[in-house]
């Protein structure tokens, strides 16, 4: 009798489960996607693909598209487009370029101008959008001439514009110092293990934190077994991140833009009521306008954000290449697009994680890396990655058609 | 004995959390007119979506016969085959196209490759007539009013063979004439051989109309009675839906003498640039502390555009006149204002313009308040948890967990969700748009003793109604609005429902 309610009950309790994993399956299935493509590649290039060098280079890489992606996931969940920003990022680095090689400027100025200008013409090219309901597909596409013609004309004098401000060049090739002691562990680098330690520390203490919070309202939380389980997974994530990366020459200076870009955005979009807001209007822009939110407003500032992401991949594309380009930026959009929707954003609106875009970017990224590794001929690499784009958000459809 | 048109024999469909229908058992006799009625979520929706193949075969557990043969639709396209029409409890008509364009949707007639217009318009003005229409079929449908709009639908679903005919809550939008005209309509299909399943919350239409009442109750079927032959009335009925008695749906409510004036609008006008002409004209109306106030009105009076237009004029309409609130006048730039001064509006259109359909319960209530739970400038997720089970509660709203998408709850559920949300704002003048459509008895009666419990602590309602029986058992005052216009203002005990039609109707 008591046998048979237990089992029962388990039976329930793993049904539960299943129902959890079926509803969320959309959720953690592109994280699966990178975990496997990322395997193959280290079994097809005999581990070069997931050398610390490699991963380094990669991460390195991405940075400038990532952060774009970033904003687009924004762009795309309040039903916009943004056409604009790899020109915009072209433009700016030009500018910063610019500004530092003729006119001198000190590189600690450069940097926040930029960031401020990339804001503005954020801001500008949301104008006639927020205003007037122009659709952004036109206004962007416009704004993307108008700077590409920008970038033209102010490299047309002197074609490429070579960088030779150390720092700024560090942003896109420099590494975190590393801790003086020689003796320990060498080959490794010591300060981006300690970082890493710190953030599995930080990761465990805010979880333990968060799960008392429930308990003290009485809230229902995970069992502990699945929670301790929970916390052996995310350590072990971040360990052997670092791990890899101390293989190399650590942490670089792109990553950390890259990690404080994502904490900033996700504290945002999911802590906030800026985020909350900009989730209502792409849900029901009409309810949001309604519920006292002013859907221009919101579009003005995802767009302005945008803009101000635009700047940062400028700068570290620039400082990537050490000079500013006449094709500096050319189909950053369209990588951009691809990342959010490998994501999971969704065009209808209101839907789509700022984690979710970067695990998209990460998932572009690996296919071209992996591939380049194994010397596959450019046009495939075309044709796979659109392959898996068009695979990715038609898997997407399936999972969350739950009629 | 005949065997029935249609049986569904133990259906059971659950959704992650949810079993919506439990073993149901539904038997409808060929040419007779067969009422289902339940409180919100009980299932009726689902039920008649199971056999219209929205949910397709293997999706349930159970058995479908018609005609005493076995059925396993896999799609909408399989069950009308079959001859089964169904028109959704949300209308499914395309704005820009026209009459006829949106009656053969998805069923073009057409000569060769080309849509053949001539015949599709000639065959629409037929089907037309057979649905008592009169109108262009060249007219586009948002030029139409929901009456006629509900008629178009209908219209769609008759232009083949129809055995059967499903109708959900085809009247929850429609006033009194436009129901009446619907039910004559649906006795003239009888007539005609067609059966018809209706589901409706309006009880009053079920007695006048049905041969036969199904009553669900939790996903399982409590009782199927004869209305020729049981013992049938309002009481009778409640009592099965909601599991206890209700002696008086509109629960008393204290008479006290209304306080200061809150709200008062002075020469209030207003011009649609859409519609390149007025919309509201010269109105005067006020709301005192402790008072419900209904506007009454036919539909296309204006009354939603009134609303709309105080509560910040999100539609942007050319204003003119004055508002006071408290007895100083305000500006509204935007909705957000008005929710600053206290204000709340719980619009009539619920997913349109109220709900984020594709959010969660918990989300949703604290859309427009989100600054009573934020602390040093982050959302307190466990607070909001607690707010949105305290209204979980207090409005009983029937979902697995507020977690729960809006967009899965039925109908009259996701009404309950939007007031939640409105109630959270603590406004002390609270705008009702048809608070009670689609909303079961029940639950009916749960939100009526809320408003009264409301205005008692000093809340002040204007209420917009199309159930006159509603706005009589409601309201202390009334007025009646026609085509932009403030036609007249009644106490309510001086009101009838005859008297408050005449003013609606006469412009
Ligand atoms: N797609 C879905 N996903 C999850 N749950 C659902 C879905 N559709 C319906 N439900 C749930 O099934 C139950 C029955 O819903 P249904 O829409 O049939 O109710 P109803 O009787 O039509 O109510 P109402 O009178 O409010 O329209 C509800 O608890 C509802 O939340
Ligand atoms: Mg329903």
């Amino acid at each position: 009798m008591e046998d048979s309610k237990q089992s029962n009950n388990i039976r329930n309790q793993f049904k539960n489960l299943v129902d959890i994993v079926k509803v969320n399956i959309s959720d953690y299935f592109m994280f699966f996607a990178l975990v496997i493509i990322m395997i193959i590649f280290t079994i097809t290039t005999d581990g070069v693909f997931i050398s610390s060098r490699n991963i380094s280079n990669l991460i390195n890489q991405m940075g400038y598209i990532a952060v774009l992606a970033v904003g687009m996931t924004l762009i795309i969940v309040i039903r916009h487009i943004e056409l604009s920003v790899g020109y915009l990022a072209g433009f700016l680095g030009a500018f910063a370029a610019i500004a530092m090689t003729f006119w001198g400027w000190p590189v600690y100025a450069v940097i926040p101008v930029v960031m401020i200008l990339g804001m503005l013409a954020g801001m500008l090219t949301a104008t006639p959008v927020a205003r007037l309901g122009v659709p952004a597909f036109v206004s962007t596409m416009a704004a993307g001439l108008i700077y590409r013609g920008a970038l033209l004309l102010v490299t047309m004098g002197t074609g490429t514009i070579v960088i030779r401000d150390p720092v700024f060049n560090a942003i896109g090739n420099g590494f975190i110092p590393d801790l003086p002691l020689e003796g320990l562990l060498p080959g490794r680098h010591k300060l981006t293990l300690l970082i890493g330690l710190i953030a599995i520390i930080l990761s465990i203490v805010t979880s333990i934190k968060n799960r008392k919070t429930k308990l003290s309202y009485n809230f229902s939380v995970p069992r502990t077994s699945l929670f301790i389980l929970q916390l052996v997974l995310v350590s072990g994530l971040i360990g052997y991140v670092s791990w890899i990366l101390s293989g190399y020459n650590g942490i670089s200076w792109s990553l950390v833009i890259l990690l404080l870009v994502v904490i900033v955005f996700q504290f945002i979009t999911t802590k906030t009521p800026l985020g909350r807001h900009i989730y209502a209007v792409g849900g029901n822009p009409e309810a949001a306008e309604l519920s006292g939110i002013s859907v221009s407003k919101i579009t003005y500032i995802v767009f302005a954000a945008m803009g101000l992401l635009s700047s940062l991949s400028g700068i570290m594309y620039a400082s990537r290449l050490r000079s500013a380009t006449t094709t500096a930026g050319l189909g950053f959009e369209t990588d951009a697009i691809a990342a959010a929707f490998v994501g999971g954003v969704s065009a209808a609106g209101g839907v789509g994680t700022i984690i979710g875009s970067i695990i998209g970017a990460l998932v572009m990224m690996s296919l071209t890396s992996g591939m380049n590794l194994m010397g596959i001929d450019i046009s495939i690499q075309y044709i796979v990655r659109g392959a898996v784009l068009v695979l990715a958000v038609v898997f997407d459809r399936i999972t969350r058609k739950d009629k | 004995m005949q065997t029935p048109i249609l049986e569904m024999k133990s259906i059971t469909k659950e959704f992650p959390g949810v079993r919506a229908l439990d073993n149901v058992t539904f038997s409808v006799r060929q040419g007779e007119i067969h009422c289902l009625v339940g409180e919100n979520g009980a299932g009726k929706s689902t039920l008649v979506k199971v056999l219209s193949g929205v949910h397709p075969y293997g999706t349930y557990s159970g058995e479908i016969f018609i005609e005493g043969e076995l059925q396993t639709f896999n799609s909408i396209r399989e069950s009308e085959k079959a001859g089964i029409a169904i028109i959704y409890q949300e209308l499914a008509l395309i704005p820009e196209l026209s009459v006829y364009e949106n009656i053969f949707l998805g069923n073009e007639i057409t000569d060769g490759m080309v849509i053949d217009s001539n015949e599709s318009i000639s065959q629409a003005v037929d089907i037309l007539k057979k649905v008592g229409l009169d109108v262009n079929p060249l007219t586009k449908i948002k030029n139409l009013g929901v009456g006629k709009q509900q008629l178009v639908e209908i219209a769609k679903a008759l232009k083949k063979d129809v055995k059967i005919l499903i109708l959900d809550e085809p009247t929850a939008a429609l006033n009194e004439n436009d129901s009446d005209n619907l039910l004559n309509l649906i006795r003239g299909l009888k007539e005609q051989g067609v059966t018809c399943i209706l589901i409706s919350h309006k009880l009053r239409e079920v007695l006048e109309i049905a041969d036969t009442i199904t009553v669900l109750r939790d996903g399982r079927t409590v009782v199927t009675l004869d209305a020729h032959k049981d013992v049938v009335n309002e009481p009778v009925l409640i009592k099965h839906m909601v599991g206890r008695s209700i002696d008086n749906v509109y629960p008393k409510r204290e008479k006290i003498q209304p306080g200061k004036e809150v709200l008062r609008l002075e020469n209030w006008s207003a011009f649609s640039y859409n519609l390149g002409r007025d919309i509201l004209k010269n109105i005067n109306i006020n709301v005192h502390e402790g008072e419900i106030v209904a506007i009454a009105g036919l539909m296309g009076s204006g009354r939603t555009e009134l609303a709309k237009s105080v509560f910040g004029n999100a539609d942007g309409y050319r204003l003119s006149g004055k508002v006071f609130i408290n007895g100083v006048e305000e500006k509204f730039r935007d909705p957000g204002d008005a929710i600053k001064a206290s204000m709340a509006y719980v619009t009539e259109d619920r997913k349109a313009n109220g709900l984020i359909l594709i959010d969660d319960v918990k989300h949703n209530i604290s859309l427009a308040n989100l600054n009573e739970i934020v602390t040093g400038g982050v959302i307190n997720e466990n607070e909001e948890i607690l707010v949105a089970n305290r209204y979980r509660e207090q409005l009983d709203i029937r979902t697995p967990s507020i977690q729960q998408k809006v967009r899965n709850l039925s109908g009259g559920n996701q009404q309950k969700v939007s007031l939640g949300k409105w109630l959270f704002v603590h406004p002390d003048i609270l705008i009702l748009d048809e608070p009670t459509r689609g909303i079961d008895v029940g639950a009916k009666y749960e939100i009526y003793t809320i408003m009264n419990s409301l205005v008692q602590q000093g809340m002040s309602i204007l209420m917009i109604s199309s159930e006159l029986p509603e706005i009589l058992g409601m309201s202390d005052r009334i007025y009646v609005m026609s085509a932009g216009k403030i036609n007249g203002e009644m106490l309510v005990e001086d009101a009838t429902q005859e008297n408050i039609m005449q003013l609606a109707v006469d412009y």
